[in-house]
């Protein structure tokens, strides 16, 4: 187990820097940042002398080695546009957005997964039917549609819940959070639901095909022959084999609704960490975008590494050591 | 009073294109104690009639007409829920596959804790107890602490044990066991079947033993039905069907099964099934491709010796460390010398986990040797780097693997699966050549020739297996290894193809090393043999020696595990003397 942990972590080290290579040289091709930074009346040698300032002159592997040295003691620079430390513009913008993706991955897997389970026990029924054709529609929907859509019913002609925004939020030290006020969390309910709506049917149909190929099994098939009740049979063997591919599945996922929350984000206005993104690109923000892409490949990787431990703990034959094999 | 009884049932598959009947007016009964054989090869309906009588069929299968009847009360009509409660309580199954049968993610206890308690009501502790119990009974040593244990820490022997165990929690009245040793070695598959007989008599349990071999159905059961083709085609004393078959499918399956006790020629076929086609000679061999120009400027060595083995061995890591005394490995095969001369069969037997077929895989190449030498044609082939060198050897060297099934490319005709080895060693000018040469081989295994632009899975395992001997041979190989061509195969299916490579070896002068784990094959096929155990070869010996007088404790007891078909010996000696009397 531990040689598999330090393995693991040496190959996370080289894919993120990997990362920090492709994302630092691609900003290099975005723009001049000081265009954006000072005012038309700048003179030439005030530019120059600010881009000296800020180490823009040196040469690429040395900006990089400045970056990466900096960035592994989590001091990602200033923001050109803000003016303040990139680590705290983030710590402000990360509530809001991690706030969303995990309450959007929660209900993916909370209601995707008995689905799943619901359409391959029953898998003629009218509601699996149902079920089907409606997760046709959350899988080929683009999400930005979904949310304008969703704006648009919940929002214009209901106006149930509000459209755009976190609501009230309260601040626990660092952290704000929407969870404890009540316009907070309706402020919730339409972008979360949104961001999981894809997830959510990809998670039904995996299980769905999952669970369909594992009834098939002879395991199963000698669990019926001993007589155990379907629901034993069902939920007590089938499911927990099911959920191994899905376990990976979800891991890559999570990865993905956090970077999916940029588009949640604008539709909704809600102040997270893609919003940030997205405005550090019109205006060139190399600092901020550099941050947000190391912290998002940082969670990648993260999450890859639960879910190989993960993987361990659910399937006894993946004992990394191997249990000794007895005759 | 009879246990269970089926009365003109037949077993129906709905499709789009009609009602597939699967079983036809089928009727059988079982008494308490008794072992009741069902028989027949593949596609017979064998399986679906265990199947139905515990009411597991596989949807949209249904018992379209007849009636079964247990222990005095009808059963196929029941509620769903009724037929799961008599399901484990009265009647156990045992499947054939234990690799399969067990949920891989929960330990033994677990899975029996939760049958005994469904069915016996003994709570937590009493459910282990009984649990212990069990174990104990089938075999399983240290029962306490193997309970523990997944699974995959089981041998194949022992899981089929456990799944013994799990069919008999509920102390069930009938047990249908389904090929419960086909997926096993020989000298498993006796202590399985001991056990088994040993369960009906202490027991009085009836069981429904469904197999395809002979041999276990000579060895434990006291009656026997022969299905052919969803039909019952005889039932009766297990001695009086085996030593005096009335039925002419029955005697033509008997007689194709593999003597044990003597060498013939050639394997009688089934003549009862029908879509035999038997290779026509029409064209002449010693004037065609494939017999002309065969490259022979490879010359073999003064005493005949095409393949010599030296000091063989292969080893794999089994668990990794950077230290290297933590490494663990295993040594699949050690030390291994033999040599074949051109134009003999040289087999190979052993148990599973023995070492054949890692031998086979290094001899053609597909795996680097540890250590040792193989030289082909008196060249060392283990040795060259140098690619197109080997490639002129490795054309003389062809392989045909066990599995028909996932040895031919799915997505691929049959006319691009035997063409790619000639149009990849360049053995033919044009395309149109290599077509001609690909109908002409499909010809010589026997097929038939619209086969040629079908996709494997139209074809049945038998003819799987003819294509793929006739990829082999499409390079025009001098050494054919066989990895247990027949293993996949049912009995009469196994003779054609084992005489078409009797055949193929005298016609075109080929050098087969013939690879399995069933005696009576080898005996049949081979002219010398190497008895291997743990990796390594305990017995060298030419066959007729091995089969009479063997030397090493081991091979002897090998031979003591060979099923017993002294019934079908007495009806031979009973028809020989019939033939001197007539």
């Amino acid at each position: 187990m531990f040689s598999f942990l330090v393995k693991r972590l040496l190959q996370s080290i080289v894919v993120l820097i990997a990362v920090a290579l492709i994302a630092f040289s691609l900003f290099k091709f975005v723009g001049d940042p000081i265009n954006n930074m000072v005012g038309q009346d700048t003179t030439l040698d005030e530019r120059e002398a600010l881009r000296e300032r800020l180490g823009l002159n040196d040469p690429f592997h040395i900006q990089f080695y400045h970056f990466i040295s900096n960035a592994a003691v989590g001091d990602f620079g200033i923001s050109y546009r803000h003016k303040v430390p990139v680590s705290d513009l983030i710590a402000e913008r990360a509530p809001a957005t991690l706030e969303l993706s995990i309450i959007s991955a929660l209900l993916s897997v909370i209601i995707g997964i008995p689905m799943g389970v619901y359409t391959a026990i029953h898998r003629s029924g009218f509601i699996s039917r149902s079920f089907m054709g409606l997760s046709l529609v959350g899988i080929s929907l683009p999400t930005f549609l979904i949310g304008i859509l969703f704006i648009f019913l919940f929002g214009v002609i209901l106006r149930w819940l509000p459209t755009f925004g976190r609501g009230e939020v309260v601040a626990i030290g660092w952290w704000t959070t929407g969870l404890l006020t009540w316009s907070g969390i309706k402020s919730l309910i339409l972008p979360s639901i949104t961001l999981a709506l894809f997830q959510m049917t990809l998670i039904m149909r995996l299980v769905r095909t999952e669970m369909l190929e594992v009834l098939c099994t002879d395991y199963i098939k000698f669990a019926r022959a001993r007589g155990l009740k379907e629901n034993a049979v069902n939920f007590g063997h089938a499911l927990k084999n099911t959920l191994i591919p899905v376990i990976t599945i979800i891991g890559l996922q999570l990865g993905l609704v956090m970077a999916f929350a940029i588009i949640t984000e604008t539709v909704f206005q809600w102040p997270g960490m893609g919003m940030l993104f997205i405005q550090s690109i019109e205006e060139v923000d190399v600092p901020v975008m550099a941050a947000y892409l190391m912290m998002i490949s940082l969670i990648f990787v993260g999450i890859n590494l639960l879910v190989d431990i993960l993987y361990a703990y659910v399937d006894p034959r993946l004992t990394i050591d191997g249990g000794a094999k007895h005759g | 009073m009879t246990l269970l009884a089926t009365k003109n049932i037949c077993i129906g598959f709905p499709s789009r294109h009609g009602m597939f009947v699967a079983v036809k007016d089928l009727s059988i009964s079982v008494e308490p104690g008794e072992i009741l054989g069902i028989v027949g090869e593949s596609g017979a309906g064998k399986s679906t009639v265990g199947n139905a009588i515990i009411s597991l069929l596989q949807p949209p299968g249904k018992v379209i007409s007849g009636e079964v009847w247990f222990n005095g009360q009808r059963i196929d009509n029941l509620s769903v829920e009724q037929k799961r409660r008599l399901r484990g309580k009265k009647i156990g199954m045992i499947f054939q596959d234990p690799q399969t049968s067990l949920d891989p993610l929960k330990t033994i206890k677990q899975q029996l804790v939760e049958t005994i308690d469904l069915h016996l009501r003994l709570g937590r502790k009493g459910s282990e107890q009984r649990a212990i119990e069990l174990l104990e009974q089938v075999g399983i040593p240290d029962p306490k602490l193997r309970m523990l244990h997944y699974p995959h820490q089981f041998s194949g022997g022992m899981r089929q044990r456990v799944v013994i165990a799990l069919a008999l929690c509920g102390e069930p009245e009938l047990i249908i066991a389904d090929e419960p040793t086909t997926a096993l070695d020989v000298s498993v598959q006796k202590q399985i079947l001991d056990l088994l007989r040993k369960l009906c008599i202490e027991k009085n349990v009836g069981m429904i033993l469904v197999t395809h071999d002979m041999g276990v159905i000579a060895e434990v059961t006291d009656r026997v039905a022969v299905m052919y083709n969803s039909q019952l085609m005889e039932i009766g004393v297990t001695q009086q069907i085996l030593g005096n078959p009335q039925h002419p499918y029955t005697r033509s399956l008997i007689s194709a099964i593999p003597r044990p006790d003597k060498r013939i020629e050639r394997f009688p076929l089934v003549t009862y099934i029908e879509d035999v086609i038997e290779p026509e000679d029409e064209f002449d061999l010693s004037c065609h491709w494939l017999g002309r120009s065969r490259d022979f400027s490879m010359q073999v060595a003064e005493d005949g010796t095409i393949l010599q083995v030296e000091n063989l061995c292969m080893r794999f890591q089994i668990s990794n460390s950077i230290f290297k005394s933590k490494r663990r490995y295993l040594d699949a095969v050690k030390q291994v010398n033999f040599s074949i001369k051109e134009g003999e069969t040289f087999g190979i037997v052993g148990e599973s986990g023995s070492g054949k077929s890692t031998i086979a895989r290094m001899v053609t190449g597909l795996y680097q040797p540890y250590s040792g030498a193989v030289h082909f044609l008196g060249k060392e082939i283990s040795a060259i780097n140098h690619t197109p060198q080997v490639l002129a050897y490795r054309r003389q060297m062809q392989m045909v693997f066990q599995d028909p099934f996932s040895s031919l490319n799915a997505r691929m005709r049959v006319m691009d699966i035997v063409a790619e080895p000639i149009m990849f060693h360049k053995l033919a000018s044009s395309k149109e050549e290599a077509q001609q040469i690909v109908l002409d081989l499909l010809k010589l295994v026997g097929m038939s020739d619209d086969a040629y632009a079908k996709y494997p899975h139209q074809f049945s395992g038998g003819q799987r297996q003819r294509i793929s001997i006739a990829r082999a041979l499409a390079t025009r190989p001098r050494f054919l290894i066989c990895d247990e061509p027949t293993s996949a195969l049912d009995v009469s299916v196994q003779a054609q193809i084992l005489n078409l490579l009797k055949d193929l070896q005298q016609e075109l002068n080929l050098t087969m090393m013939f690879i399995s784990h069933d005696l009576p094959v080898i005996r049949q096929m081979c002219d010398r043999v190497a008895v291997m155990q743990h990796g390594q070869i305990l017995e060298l010996a030419k066959t007729e020696q091995l089969f009479t007088d063997p030397q090493h404790s081991y091979s002897k007891h090998l031979l003591s595990l060979m099923p017993k078909l002294d019934m079908l010996t007495q009806r031979s000696q009973k028809t020989d003397l019939q033939a001197l009397h007539g």
